[in-house]
């Protein structure tokens, strides 16, 4: 059976040429960046040569970049750095409804800490109202944290205009782009960040890495205490082929977004297309033109995803699902929920996230088994039968 | 996740449907994650000589709804009332822990339609 991997917005394949790129650094160049001696000199290098890759798809300046463990760290960092770095004021921070666990999560726990929070609630399509956003501003607001991409629904924020507000107001500007990076052009001038955050494991590198862009003049507490690494913003030996590898999947998604990403688009077109004309009450759960171009999120009236996920698993297709019945997965979508859909709806929400592999041959397959899947499916469900007959 | 009954009974769901002239319907809807299923009964001499159900839910719930179904056809109404959803889950060779609370409420919507079945004498 073949085996079709339409899950790439809950991990990537790590890619050949990055894999290559980090070997020798598990043995020959075994170094501590940190040392002096020529065990740790040329890891070093290897390091910085990293920073500046990741620096450069960017748009920021190598001493920018901190590595992280991963896009959580990142976006604890990026929160309670920010909250703790502001510490004798009283302290404001403006989210939204439709973040990462790893941001909201983090939110709440300030929350319990004493931070007032606001939660921004978005649209039938994901997004915020800005006008929303500048009337919940205070003068103690220290932050706000927006993402670049949603990871269930593709829906892409205006970051550049949520920016614009935040700098004219002096407030900081977190966004997680965990889901961008490759996907669209991310650039924190134009979108006047302060803070982003990344993972490698989203975009071809391995899972274990991720970076925090820090603007300059940016302070930060660190999250761990330890040594100077990262300009005493986070301690630990660093995590060298993963930072090695993190640095030209950068490289490579820059490459992609002229390379791949239309053709990528051109699937996930033919896809939601093929389903639309395909399946009858069918909803595209997300906004349809301000999309991550991988991203397709939809939802099949009367049934349940979990079931749909399992037949399309036996047929070698892998997608996920916001279904509250997947309590591993993303499941119980707070993001479907708070675009006001429908429970059932929401209940059936099925996520399929392609990638560089993906291929018109696998979108066809799809297009081929998941209309009998569904009618299975509907023909064994009462509400089904129930709306047939009236 | 699941054992290979699971999914063999949600591959090929047995006693799917309605029964237009049913002598028994009841229904269960699970309160946490609003999977629903619905039971229909043909009873002579105090016996179940069909069943059909209808299920919205998860590969659990369209497990034992069909594990379900196959246990009691052919069984008196004495004994599909001590049927339990434990006991569907065991001849399911099990359920994972977060299904049992969810999905796993056929022998509960059985016994709905057996109540339905005796409410109207
Ligand atoms: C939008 C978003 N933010 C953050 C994360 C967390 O990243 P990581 O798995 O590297 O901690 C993810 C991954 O699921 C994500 O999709």
């Amino acid at each position: 059976m073949k085996r079709i991997y339409l899950d790439n917005n809950a991990t990537t394949a790590v890619r050949t040429e990055v894999l290559e790129a980090m070997l020798p650094f598990y043995r020959e160049q075994f170094g501590n960046p940190s040392s002096i001696h020529w065990a740790g000199r040329s890891v070093s290098e290897a390091v910085e040569e990293a920073r500046e890759r990741v620096a450069r798809l960017l748009n920021a300046r190598p001493e920018e970049i901190v590595f992280t463990s991963c896009g959580s760290e990142s976006n604890s960092l990026a929160l309670r750095g920010s909250v703790d770095f502001f510490e004798a004021r009283d302290r404001h921070v403006i989210t939204t409804a439709v973040e990462h666990p790893a941001v909201l999560n983090s939110v709440r726990f300030l929350e319990k800490q004493g931070v007032a929070v606001t939660v921004l609630p978005v649209d039938g399509d994901g997004l915020v109202d800005l006008e929303q956003l500048e009337v919940a501003i205070r003068p103690d607001t220290i932050l706000i944290s927006a993402m670049w991409g949603n990871n269930e629904t593709g829906t892409l924020f205006p970051v550049a205009e949520i920016g614009a507000i935040a700098r004219r107001h002096k407030i900081r500007f977190h966004t997680d782009a965990v889901q961008a990076i490759g996907r669209v052009p991310v650039d924190v001038q134009a979108a006047e960040v302060d803070l982003l955050s990344l993972s490698g494991h989203k975009f071809g590198a391995p899972k274990g890495v991720g970076a925090l862009y820090v603007r300059k003049g940016t302070g930060l507490t660190p999250l761990i205490h330890g040594g100077h690494q990262e300009r005493g913003r986070r301690a630990g030996t660093l995590n060298v082929p993963g930072i090695v590898g993190l640095g030209v999947a950068s490289e490579l998604a820059t490459a992609d977004l002229d390379r791949q990403v239309p053709r990528i688009r051109a699937l996930r077109d033919r896809l939601e297309a093929g389903i639309l004309s395909r399946i009858s009450e069918v909803r595209v759960n997300g906004h349809r033109q301000q999309r991550l171009p991988n991203t397709l999120n939809v939802s099949f009236a009367y049934i349940e995803g979990e079931a749909i996920l399992l037949f399309l698993d036996m047929q070698g297709v892998a997608a996920s699902s916001g279904s509250a019945c997947m309590s591993d997965s993303f499941g119980n979508s707070h993001v479907i929920d708070a675009m006001g859909v429908d429970p059932m709806m929401a209940n059936s929400s099925i996520r399929f996230g392609l990638g560089p592999d993906t291929d018109e041959e696998d979108i066809d397959f799809v297009l081929e088994i998941l209309p009998p899947i569904i009618k299975k499916l509907r023909d064994m469900s009462p509400f089904y039968s129930e709306k047939a007959a009236g | 996740m699941y054992s290979d009954k699971v999914i063999d009974h949600f591959t090929n769901p047995r006693n799917v449907g309605v029964i237009a002239d049913a002598d028994g319907v009841g229904e269960k809807v699970s309160a946490s994650c609003g999977d629903r299923m619905k039971i229909f009964l043909k009873v002579s001499d105090g016996v179940i000589e069909d069943i059909k159900f209808q299920t919205y839910g998860c590969g659990a719930a369209i497990a034992s709804s069909s594990m379900m179904s196959e246990l009691v056809v052919g069984k008196t109404l004495e004994q599909a009332l001590a049927l339990t959803n434990d006991d569907v889950a065991a001849a399911l060779d099990g359920l994972p822990a977060p299904k049992m609370h969810c999905s796993n409420l056929a022998a509960d919507a059985l016994h709905e339609a057996i109540k339905n079945y005796q409410d109207k004498g």
